[in-house]
């Protein structure tokens, strides 16, 4: 009962900071979440049997299913190799860890990365002497500015 | 002959996952020799293909091979077990990869360090899920499968912003943790992770099928089957054309495999929840065709067109007769070669013309007639016209629903059919009709420059200098540009498309073989009893 317990507690946790903003705190919730999977397969094993699954330490009858306790030793590495690749992500690539960006339809994204309409050029095809087409750099960086301007006035 | 491979073939099966992941080990250590990666990874895919060819020949009569990993007794030793349909998936998966990094070559992608490997251990998790016959193991080689695939997502996305990584990511720790805590339930409630042992389980005892529940809601997850769809379309367009078309046929068609593997078994094709199947797939079917029509760009609407194109496939999943799971399984094989393919030819245009945005490009026909070609065999195949796989497909689905009486899932399937082909006409009107931008070509130059002037300068002018700057364009650069010959799609980026294309060719022309194939699966699938008989050797 005292697993459940805590599965519980630990599943509620982890939702809601799912829910939350902030990369950091998401992955702050799958760390709860694999720590509630992880019990679940302890419970799984019948946590009435509390001996050391070893040869020769206990009796058999009272040792602890040796199995779950390899699959907990599998997923927690597992969990734990994601999880770094999540802070990772949590910190490369923008400004900071927000998640609550604008509408990011990958329309959106891969149109902006793309060269927008051509600078004005010469329509009756005398292109002697091109114009430099510098202004077409697609606004990067400008997501992280549009946010923090509009942050402005906050303290 | 085939009595002696079905003796030799078992004890290498262990290596289908192990081979890939020594090779893999082995292209990461060569920093230097980019050649050598290439042909270490197509060597190893080319082998992986060979020999599920082999198991391929070998299962076509029924035949189940089985090996318990490591020679323990049954029960305590992992068994790779390979059937009809897990040959028949790796087959066609192998081709998959090697088009796809046939594809990835051509654009240079597969010149960074870590590409061939992680494409090479991904290979490795695929081919140990499909062959796996313990569910835990199953977990394992999914995660083993998706960590090359985050940083694949992560690495040729990373020009396109981190959110399709994370979203990515973060969508799919869930659902595997969801699978972890669905095996333990079922370890919990019937003792065991073995399938063959538990054969049954599911359908004799409501407390194993709650645990049985959650693995497959998390494994329809993965699938992005309706109300869980919308990760895939913000992640799947976020990354290169090269790792999406990679991804279509592996991530989401292993779950359905999972899938359909763990209905047959556990449950023993129990009937009491088909109904909750046949809702779902109608939905996705419906859901995800119209989400394609709204959008912009081509690849957009590709992967929204696999979501509606998975509910197809799961339709085998609720109807579960011998033919309704034949049915499937060819879908489930065409499907994999024509959506690859459709994402290899418009990802050949989207890399050389610098974008995949319906309303700046056209002319395509006249400019481009080898991809045109290619992608209007693999639309029409998609929305199952007759000379092509898709119509075998579509119209077997169709029989099977109207078999069993589903009139309205086969009426979604005809009319889903008829917005399919909509989208992909308007695909073709946009990209491959119509006049051309008057920018494409300048356009295009500019945006090859900057897309790989950063990591490898591979705009070659014409003209007696050719130096490029990185960076924003300059009076003499854009000059350069100016001058340059017209811009072509390379024929290394065509091939790989066009391949797939003849496929799903040969597949409509002569769908016999495959269904035949199909067929076998569908029995087996069907009646597991071989399946947990090879596997407990009794």
């Amino acid at each position: 009962m005292s697993i459940a317990v805590a599965v519980g507690l630990l599943t509620a946790a982890s939702v809601y900071l799912f829910m939350q903003r902030g990369m950091v705190r998401i992955v702050l919730g799958f760390v709860l979440v694999s720590h509630a999977a992880n019990l679940i397969i302890f419970a799984a094993g019948n946590p009435a049997f509390r001996e050391i699954p070893y040869v020769g330490v206990a009796a058999p009858d009272d040792q602890a299913d040796p199995l779950p306790q390899a699959f907990v030793l599998t997923a927690i590495v597992i969990a734990f190799s994601i999880t770094m690749f999540m802070v990772t992500l949590a910190i490369t690539t923008t400004t900071d860890d927000d998640t609550e960006t604008e509408e990011e339809s990958p329309v959106k994204v891969l149109t902006s990365s793309m060269p927008t309409v051509a600078a004005p050029r010469s329509t009756n095809g005398d292109a002697d002497a091109p114009e430099p087409r510098t202004s077409q750099l697609p606004a990067q960086h400008s997501r992280a500015e549009e946010r923090r301007d509009g942050e402005g006035g906050r303290p | 002959m085939i009595d002696t491979l079905a003796e030799v073939l078992p004890p290498l099966m262990p290596m289908l996952a192990g081979v890939p992941l020594l090779t893999g080990a082995l292209a990461a250590a060569f920093r230097k020799r980019r050649t050598l990666r290439h042909v270490i990874s197509l060597a190893t895919l080319t082998g992986i293909l060979v020999f599920s060819v082999l198991m391929v020949v070998v299962t076509a009569q029924g035949t189940v091979l089985a090996h318990q990993v490591g020679l323990w007794n049954y029960g305590i030793a992992i068994p790779f077990v390979v059937d009809a349909i897990a040959a028949l998936v790796l087959m066609i998966i192998s081709i998959l990869g090697i088009t796809s990094v046939m594809f990835a070559m051509g654009t240079h992608e597969a010149r960074a360090r870590f590409y061939h490997p992680f494409v090479l251990i991904l290979f490795a998790g695929v081919s140990g899920a499909l062959m796996t016959g313990d569910i835990f193991n199953l977990f394992v080689f999914i995660e083993v499968m998706l960590l090359p695939s985050y940083g694949l997502l992560a690495m040729m996305g990373a020009k396109l912003g981190a959110n399709g990584a994370r979203i990515y990511v973060t969508v799919n720790l869930l659902a595997s943790t969801m699978l972890l805590a669905g095996i333990a339930l079922v370890y919990g409630t019937a003792g065991s992770v073995n399938l063959a042992e538990l054969h049954g389980a599911a359908a004799e005892d409501p407390a194993v099928a709650i645990g049985g529940g959650v693995m497959l809601v998390a494994l329809s997850i993965k699938a992005a089957v309706v109300p869980v769809h919308g990760w895939l379309t913000r992640t799947y367009p976020m990354t290169s054309p090269a790792v999406t078309a990679l991804f279509s046929g592996i991530h989401t068609k292993v779950s359905i495999y999972a899938i359909y593997r763990i209905y047959s078994v556990l449950f023993d094709g129990d009937p009491t929840f088909l109904w909750v199947a046949l809702v779902v797939t109608s939905l996705t079917m419906a859901i995800g065709v119209f989400g394609a029509m709204g959008e912009k760009t081509t690849r957009s609407i590709l992967v929204f067109h696999m979501i509606s194109q998975i509910g197809y496939i799961l339709i085998g999943a609720g109807l579960f007769t011998v033919f309704g799971l034949t049915a499937a399984i060819f879908y489930l094989l065409h499907h994999m070669i024509v959506k690859a393919s459709l994402f290899l030819s418009t990802g050949a245009i989207e890399e050389t013309y610098g974008t995949g945005e319906i309303s700046k490009l056209g002319g395509m026909l006249r400019r481009e007639p080898l991809v045109a070609v290619t992608f209007m065999v693999a639309a029409l195949s998609l929305a199952g016209l007759p000379p092509f796989s898709g119509f075998v497909a579509k119209f077997t689905i169709i029989q099977a629903t109207l078999q069993e009486s589903h009139y309205w899932v086969a009426i979604v399937a005809v009319v889903v059919s008829v917005f399919t082909l909509l989208s992909m006409l308007k695909i073709w009107t946009g990209v491959f009709m119509g006049p051309e931008p008057k920018n494409l070509e300048a356009d295009a130059l500019e945006s090859q420059a900057r897309m790989h002037g950063k990591r490898y300068l591979r705009v070659e002018a014409q003209a007696e200098t050719p130096t490029l700057s990185i960076g924003p364009p300059t009076a003499t650069t854009t000059a350069v540009w100016e001058g340059r010959q017209a811009v072509k799609v390379p024929i290394k980026l065509i091939i790989p498309g066009a391949i797939l294309a003849a496929i799903t060719v040969f597949f409509g022309l002569g769908a016999e073989l495959l269904m035949m194939l199909s067929e076998t699966a569908a029995e087996q699938l069907m009646d597991p009893s071989d399946y947990v008989e090879a596997v407990s050797g009794a």
